[in-house]
């Protein structure tokens, strides 16, 4: 019993990064229909800025947000130098293009730092705290939770409720139309790939600090992880990419937990598979909407 | 041009790719009138709203807005300068509610306070939406996708306003109602309005002018009275 609550909120912590990656996945799926395989590479790339500006300054938090506006940052000059110009006729060519960033991120990361492991700092203790002699939570976790909730709520606050949130769903649905009733689509879609990098990068200082460290491949296993968690939950539904997200974190945990660690990279890829055979549209999609 | 001519085209020729579908169309349309293109299938009709609005880049030619050149302006600044442009087909977007889609046309606007009053305005007009404000753009029929293609176009109040068929696949009692409307807006304020239409009759009933183009040209601009009253005129063009 204390193995499955500690394998339960292990789970569900790894899943919230997850959550948030796949979140990110899906921002960019609806706003540009381009499933930005180099998220992982832009991710890590923003956490050797902030593995840069920490050694330097001796101080995790300002490490932090610098990594969180590199991504940012990281997200609109993908979008502006390279994406916008990627002939979007065939779905596969922006696929091909995001690979190609991904092998340009991680060798010029490669030539910068070398490519050997280097410690990622959690910022809080990441031994679990015991509620009667079980143990539950390290404070690390609860740091995670906490900033994916606000991190999550605050975008869906954002979509749902702001003139900016509501501009970029319609840039996404409709662009033509957006544009003709003021909307600068391109400015939106920029944004779009801004906030998902930024998020993208929010989870890789998240999760860098429960893996083996900072390394230019430090991300392909997560993004394999959350890209299935965006599949499952449907490339179109940001809530059910924080759904899949946490399935899959549970899922990977149970697995890693009772079958050993050998298996998680399998099961994540059998999940993918069960997810694409019988609901390729994921579990969450919604009913096609008539287009008039 | 006079102060009074509110939209002036010079010799706009423009098209898809190397072949113009427009062939030099010349347009005057006074302030506070209606004007009605006509004429067959291919005549170019959508394609000079498309190019009037920006969505096609005119490969020569001059528009004129309130005396304003407005080549190379972008397509989203025209809403700026008061245009606004519904598309055929109508343009509502299906994944958000009634309520959104009217707000996203007075998003762009400074005065905040105006354009909250004129959501509330086009809910006053159309009693239909203000019932509906929660749903979806999908769930509307095609009447209420009408009203609220027409109403987000009248949240921005627009000084001319260009419609695309605005009677395509709506009941006749559907269409003369929108037909009165125009009439009613142009009348209490002022709106300039040009109406692209297959329907020529109601469109006819209801403008100023009657343009009538045909291989893209403008081969008639002439009072619409006159254009309905000539019977040779509109066996000639219209075939009615």
């Amino acid at each position: 019993m204390d193995r499955f609550v500690f394998l339960t909120v292990d789970g569900l912590s790894r899943g919230a990064v997850y959550a948030a990656f796949a979140l990110a996945l899906v921002l960019i799926w609806r706003a540009a229909r381009v499933v930005n395989f180099a998220q992982g590479a832009m991710a890590v790339a923003a956490a050797y800025v902030a593995y840069t500006v920490s050694t330097a300054t001796g101080s995790y938090w300002l490490g932090f947000v610098v990594a969180i506006v590199a991504g940012l940052l990281l997200g609109a000059l993908v979008d502006r130098v390279v994406m916008r110009h990627v002939d979007h006729a065939s779905p596969l060519n922006p696929v091909i293009v995001a690979l190609g960033l991904v092998l340009l991120i991680q060798a010029v990361l490669g030539m910068v730092y070398g490519s050997e492991f280097r410690p990622a700092e959690a910022p809080f203790s990441r031994s679990a705290l015991t509620v009667g002699g079980v143990a539950v939570l390290s404070p690390y976790d609860l740091f995670v939770f906490a900033t994916i909730g606000v991190v999550v709520s605050g975008l869906a606050w954002m979509f749902a409720r702001t003139p900016v949130g509501l501009r970029m769903r319609a840039a996404a649905f409709a662009p033509e139309v957006s544009r003709l009733l003021g909307v600068n689509v391109g400015g939106m879609l920029t944004l779009g790939w801004a906030l998902a990098s930024g998020v993208g990068a929010l989870a890789a200082m998240l999760v860098l600090p429960t893996e083996l460290g900072l390394h230019p491949h430090a991300m392909d296993l997560v993004f394999v992880s959350a890209f299935t968690a965006a599949v499952v939950g449907g490339l179109d539904s940001p809530p059910g990419a924080v759904v899949g997200g946490l399935v899959v974190g549970l899922l990977l945990s149970y697995v890693s937990g009772y079958a050993g660690s050998d298996l998680t990279p399998l099961a994540v890829l059998v999940l993918l598979l069960a997810v694409l055979l019988v609901r390729p549209g994921g579990l969450f999609a919604p009913v096609a909407a008539r287009r008039v | 041009m006079t102060t009074t001519d509110l939209l002036v085209v010079r010799g706009l020729v423009a098209g898809y790719g190397a072949a113009p579908v427009l062939r030099a169309i010349d347009l005057t349309v006074p302030a506070g009138t209606i004007a009605a293109v006509v004429g067959a299938n291919g005549a170019g009709k959508t394609t000079l709203l498309r190019a009037l609005s920006g969505m096609i880049r005119p490969a020569s030619g001059q528009v004129l807005l309130a005396g304003e050149d407005l080549r190379g302006t972008p397509v989203e600044q025209l809403v700026r300068r008061g245009m606004a442009h519904v598309p055929e087909g109508r343009g509502v977007i299906s994944e958000l509610t009634v309520d959104e889609n009217l707000r996203l046309g007075g998003l762009w606007r400074r005065d905040r306070a105006d354009a909250g009053r004129a959501l509330d305005e086009v809910y006053q007009l159309f009693e239909p939406l203000a019932r509906r404000r929660r749903h979806l753009g999908h769930q509307l029929s095609g009447g209420e996708r009408q009203m609220l293609a027409l109403g987000r176009a009248l949240v921005g109040r627009p000084r001319l306003l260009l419609l695309d068929e605005p009677s395509l696949g709506l009941a006749p009692r559907v269409v003369a109602r929108t037909m009165a409307l125009l009439r009613q807006l142009r009348d209490r304020t002022g709106l300039t309005v040009l109406l692209v239409e297959q329907n020529v009759r109601s469109a006819l009933a209801v403008a100023d002018q009657g343009v009538v183009m045909s291989l893209g040209r403008v081969v008639i601009a002439a009072p619409a009275a006159q254009l309905r009253d000539d019977v040779d005129l509109r066996h000639a063009y219209l075939g009615f």
